[in-house]
């Protein structure tokens, strides 16, 4: 499997805007330094609590929004980026890195060349019940990117909806309907005939089911499945469920506090946790089997503000193994098995 | 089309609503009809100007020549309001029209990208903002000269900061929605996100609002032709037609309501008109409450 | 162990303008003294208007339609029907006996008051008795220990304060303590009340576990974090130690972490205080983690009734097990149900479910299921039993 996107000590700050001025008086660091990359045909899983920097970290990396620094390679030969990396760590600024980086890093794009790659990458929202426009009808939502892109036109766009809404279970007689009168998964099912219109080889998934039932996420996660195999797509899927992550993605990362802190597979993950968070994100996670019952281990605390993160390691105040080197030095992710990386000086 | 069946079941549902609809109707058929409810005397070269009967000062009383009477200057009232009808339309769609368009315009620029490009907008409106709404546009007839088009000038250039202050609200507001993001992430460019989605969702107060204004702008057109800073003399106007009455609204005292309707008939014919824009004003806004329109 | 509240036959019902909206039909429902009741299932299957039925709190077009609701008071040793009751008595019951946590903590929360002043508020309203005999005991000592000059100057006024906080204690809503309330000045000498209630308060937060309890309660709603401000509500609730703490999806709206946290807490109230909980949850898995039984709802009927091992280890009603299927779990291929929600305008005829149900028989399309024992302690309403 070769590398699809490749995302490197990528940040995402927003300014905190304060006082009469408006001038920002602190940063929210929403992704703070997240190295990532995602295979061709891989179901990569980003799992964490609200707040850490997931939605941030997807909308970035589909450029959405404009990362603070750091880059996105998105189906870029190995050899172009280890020269990039070469130059870069040269640390002189000159010409032929800044063309290379011009050329294939992606968070440098803007205008028409973000466009364009919008071809290639989607997003589709969290919640079904705001991500569509209300005053239009679901056949133009479906054929909006055709007709923006140009592709096609007329009879022939009209037959392309028709598919794609079938494609995703729904009725071709619904076309003349506005969003309001489809339910949660109904909804969810046009946004990903949407985003499926360009036939993209990359879709995020931002918590696409939480706004649904258990049953009807049952059925959406089918659905995604079944898409994934037919079009040979690369998904990343983000949830705070890891029951969903275990159970439908190939590799899973743990965020928090805009840190990747673990990522592996999710039976090394859910087995074998090695970094303190994860372990307890595990055991907190409720089982509808009451065989399967981990020991409960109840994490203390909350999440600290990502305006005003903790040093050293950022889950260090509600971990029972920190150390002092944990409170004074940040970790990074290291490999501690076959394909399983955690940042954590005590690992499990 | 079920939507539009729903607004206009709603419509016609609410008796108010459908006082205003009549009302505005009558107006628009007086409007396109005035030729031959109020045909102009043979030779009379602009149509827009009362034809006068004698030259006194003196109304006179409705009689079967005259069916309102004439005013001072013995101006035919019925020809005048009939065509003034026309005059008060032109005043109110081409001010509203103009301000519409310039509102929304700058609005939703400055609403979408914000930034300088609202910082500099929002403060333009803030300084016309900062006049007495009529004084300013009292200096600004005086200074383009008293004429129907220094008033419409004068009352488009203070009324569009409003506009473009509501509509730039609205936007900010939209702009937010996940909406507006995913048409990004399908990959429509600025210029499509403001006409297809941004504008769409944030339009229809400022609809509404535009439909309770042409009343208004009437009204101030009227005022301003009060003051005599309107049309030229004899032109087919109500609000002239008020002026001309301004020495007659109490008649000799041994008789004082004598001329009543030289200040009257006109003052009714503004009166209703603000009245039914009114009306239909509060019923599209009934109507287009986003939680009707979900429905 | 006896029943803390029997419902029998109650149909709840929504007059709306698009029709009649049948939100809970026939349901049977027992709730036993110290356990965890759990009722599950998917959006608009009844799990809310069933809590709001017991406080008789169904929202306007909604009616109860009919059925019993009987209440086992457990310190009058009575049975009193609660859909008789008039409204004056339903709302002593209210926050009292019966108290209730909503999904959102925001919105039991008044955002212009401090949480301890909310708190302290609900003592104040329900519990005057008990804070009439803190405060008496409080004077008590005064009397017996103040010596010296300022001591011998407000020992009339000592005792006069002994005589109302007695008053207070001893009978409900007394005459002049009642009026002296209303009088500027001498209303300062009931202040021990609400002193003694602010003390009440901070004993309530450390009991739901907010570190730093004093300090939260001079905080306003807005300060505090999701799954604290869902502490303080708890906090509320449990003031006046209901009989029977209900709680709506209290951790739907927080994060994985805080809900363990959350979790444990009603683990612990059910030990300490030996409430009932009904607890609502949309969450198989959080149902599983809590609750001693529970209770199955689909599309305003109850379909499974058992203790937890018996509901989640063997499964009978057909809805129960599709829905348990549905639940991704790690190895296991996902099911679905073909397929929508019945919709509640035009529910199917006979069983709810038939429709979706991969094993229906002619009669489950005429005919509704009663809810029958299968084995002990578990309750089926299908008619393959
Ligand atoms: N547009 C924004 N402006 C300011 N802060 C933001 C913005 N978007 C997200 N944040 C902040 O960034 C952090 C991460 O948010 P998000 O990525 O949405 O987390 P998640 O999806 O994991 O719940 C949060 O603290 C959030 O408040
Ligand atoms: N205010 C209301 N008007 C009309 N129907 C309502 C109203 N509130 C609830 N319902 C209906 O009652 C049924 C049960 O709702 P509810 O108890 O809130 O479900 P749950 O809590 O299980 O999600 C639903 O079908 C819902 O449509
Ligand atoms: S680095 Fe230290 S504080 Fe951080 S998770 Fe590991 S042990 Fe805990
Ligand atoms: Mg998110
Ligand atoms: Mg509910």
């Amino acid at each position: 499997m070769n590398t699809l996107i490749d995302i490197r000590k990528l940040k995402k700050h927003f300014p905190i805007v304060g006082g009469v001025l408006r001038r920002p008086v602190g940063m929210v660091k929403a992704v703070d330094g997240v190295s990532l990359t995602i295979k061709r045909g891989q179901w990569l899983g980003l799992v964490g609590e609200s707040g850490c920097g997931k939605t941030t970290l997807a909308k970035t990396a589909v450029r959405l929004l404009k990362p603070t620094s750091g880059n996105i390679y998105f189906d870029v030969p190995d050899e172009v980026k280890a020269e990039i990396e070469e130059l870069q760590s040269l640390g002189r600024n000159n010409s032929k890195l800044n063309s290379l980086l011009k050329e294939n890093d992606l968070a440098t794009f803007s205008g028409s060349r973000v466009r364009l790659f919008r071809r290639r990458a989607q997003l589709v929202h969290q919640d079904p019940f705001t991500s569509l426009d209300p005053r239009m009808k679901i056949k133009n939502i479906v054929a909006e990117p055709l007709t923006i892109h140009r592709v096609l036109s007329g009879q022939a766009r009209e037959t392309a909806v028709k598919e794609l809404l079938q494609t995703v279970g729904l009725s071709a007689g619904q076309l003349n309907r506005y969003p309001h009168q489809f339910s949660g998964g109904q909804r969810q099912r046009i946004a990903i005939a949407r985003a499926l219109a360009m036939k993209p080889e990359f879709i995020a998934f931002d918590e696409p089911t939480s706004a649904l039932d258990v049953s009807v996420q049952a059925q959406i996660l089918n659905l995604l499945k079944e898409l994934k195999s037919e079009f040979g797509l690369t998904y990343l899927y983000i949830t705070h469920e890891l029951l969903i992550a275990e159970s439908v993605c190939d590799y899973i990362a743990v965020m928090y506090l805009g840190k990747v802190v673990e990522m592996g597979k999710p039976e090394e993950i859910f087995h074998t946790p090695r970094h303190p968070y994860s372990q307890s994100l595990v055991a907190a996670t409720p089982v509808p089997d009451p065989k399967r019952r981990v020991g409960r281990i109840v994490l203390p605390g909350e999440v600290p503000s990502p305006a005003n993160p903790p040093p050293g390691c950022t889950f260090h105040p509600r971990c029972s193994r920190a150390s002092q080197e944990c409170r004074e030095l940040s970790p990074a992710l290291e490999l501690v098995g076959n394909d399983h990386y955690v940042a954590c000086f005590h690992p499990l | 089309m079920s939507d539009w069946k729903f607004m206009a079941r709603q419509l016609v549902k609410n008796p108010l609503s459908l006082a205003g609809i009549i009302i505005i109707s009558i107006f628009v058929i007086i409007a396109i009809f005035a030729p031959l409810i109020a045909p102009p005397p043979e030779g009379h070269l602009d149509h827009y100007m009362i034809p006068r009967d004698g030259y006194s000062a003196t109304p006179k009383l409705p009689s079967e020549e005259h069916i309102f009477g004439t005013t001072e200057g013995q101006y035919d009232i019925f020809y005048g309001v009939i065509w003034g009808t026309r005059s008060a339309f032109r005043v109110g769609l081409v001010v509203i029209g103009i301000v519409l368009v310039t509102g929304i315009l700058l609005g939703s620029l400055a609403g979408y990208f914000g930034g300088i490009i609202d910082e500099v907008i929002m403060r333009i409106t803030d300084i016309f903002l900062a006049f007495p709404a009529l004084i300013l546009a009292m200096a600004i007839v005086a200074a383009l000269g008293p004429s129907l088009r220094s008033v419409m000038i004068a009352l488009t250039v203070v009324s569009w900061p409003s506009y473009a202050r509501l509509i730039r609200g609205d936007i900010l507001q939209v702009r937010e929605e996940d909406y507006i993001e995913a048409s990004r992430g399908i990959g429509a460019s600025n210029f499509r996100v403001i006409m297809r989605h941004a504008l769409p969702n944030a339009i229809y107060p400022t609809l509404v609002m535009a439909s309770l204004d042409i009343g208004a702008v009437v009204l101030t057109a009227a005022a301003l032709s009060f003051l005599g800073l309107g049309a030229p003399e004899g032109y087919a106007d109500w609000g002239q037609l008020t002026s001309f009455a301004r020495n007659w609204i109490v008649g000799p005292s041994s008789d004082p309501l004598r001329y009543w309707f030289a200040v009257t008939i006109p003052g009714l014919f503004i009166l209703f008109f603000v009245l039914g824009w009114n009306l239909l004003g509060d019923a599209f806004r009934d109507i287009l409450d986003p939680r009707l329109a979900r429905r | 162990m006896g029943n803390l509240i029997r419902i029998r036959d109650l149909t709840v019902r929504f007059y709306t303008y698009e029709g009649v909206v049948h939100a809970i039909d026939d349901l049977d429902l027992d709730i036993r003294q110290g356990e965890t009741l759990g009722i599950v299932g998917e959006t608009g299957s009844g799990k809310t208007m069933t809590a709001l039925a017991i406080l008789r709190l169904i929202p306007y077009p909604g009616r109860i339609e009919s059925g019993s609701i009987v209440f086992f008071d457990r310190d009058l040793h009575s049975e009193i029907e609660l859909l008789k009751l008039s409204e004056d008595k339903m709302r002593s019951i209210r926050g009292n006996k019966i108290s209730m946590v909503f999904q959102e903590p925001g919105a039991a929360l008044n955002p212009v008051y401090t949480i301890g002043d909310q708190i302290s508020e609900v003592f104040l309203l329900h519990q005057r008795r008990e804070l009439g005999k803190r405060a008496n005991k409080q004077v008590d000592r005064l009397l017996r220990d103040g010596d010296g000059l300022a001591a011998s100057i407000k020992r009339p006024f000592w005792h006069w304060q002994k005589r109302l906080y007695n008053k207070i204690a001893q009978e409900s809503n007394p005459f002049e303590p009642r009026f002296l309330s209303h009088v500027p000045l001498f209303r300062r000498l009931l202040w021990r009340l609400k002193n003694e209630s602010k003390l009440l308060t901070v004993d309530m937060l450390k009991d739901v576990e907010i570190p730093d309890a004093a300090r939260v309660a001079v905080h306003y709603p807005h300060e505090l974090s999701g799954g604290m401000k869902q502490r303080a509500v708890i906090a509320m609730a449990l003031a006046c130690s209901p009989e029977l703490l209900i709680a709506d999806e209290p951790t739907t709206s927080l994060d994985v972490t805080i809900q363990a946290q959350m979790l444990e807490l009603f683990r612990r109230i059910k030990v300490e205080k030996g409430a009932s909980v009904l607890f609502i949850t949309h969450n198989l898995g959080v149902a599983s983690e809590v609750c001693d039984r529970v209770a199955v709802m689909y599309a305003g009927s109850l379909c499974e009734v058992a203790s937890v091992e018996e509901l989640f280890l063997h499964p009978s009603h057909p809805y129960t097990k599709a829905l348990l299927d549905s639940v991704p779990m790690p190895g296991k291929e996902l099911q679905t149900i073909p397929g929508a929600l019945a919709d509640p305008l035009n529910p199917p005829s006979g069983c709810r479910f038939h429709p979706r149900c991969p094993s229906a028989t002619p009669v489950c399309q005429q005919e509704k299921a009663k809810l029958k024992e299968i084995s002990k302690d578990h309750m089926v309403a299908c008619h393959l039993f």
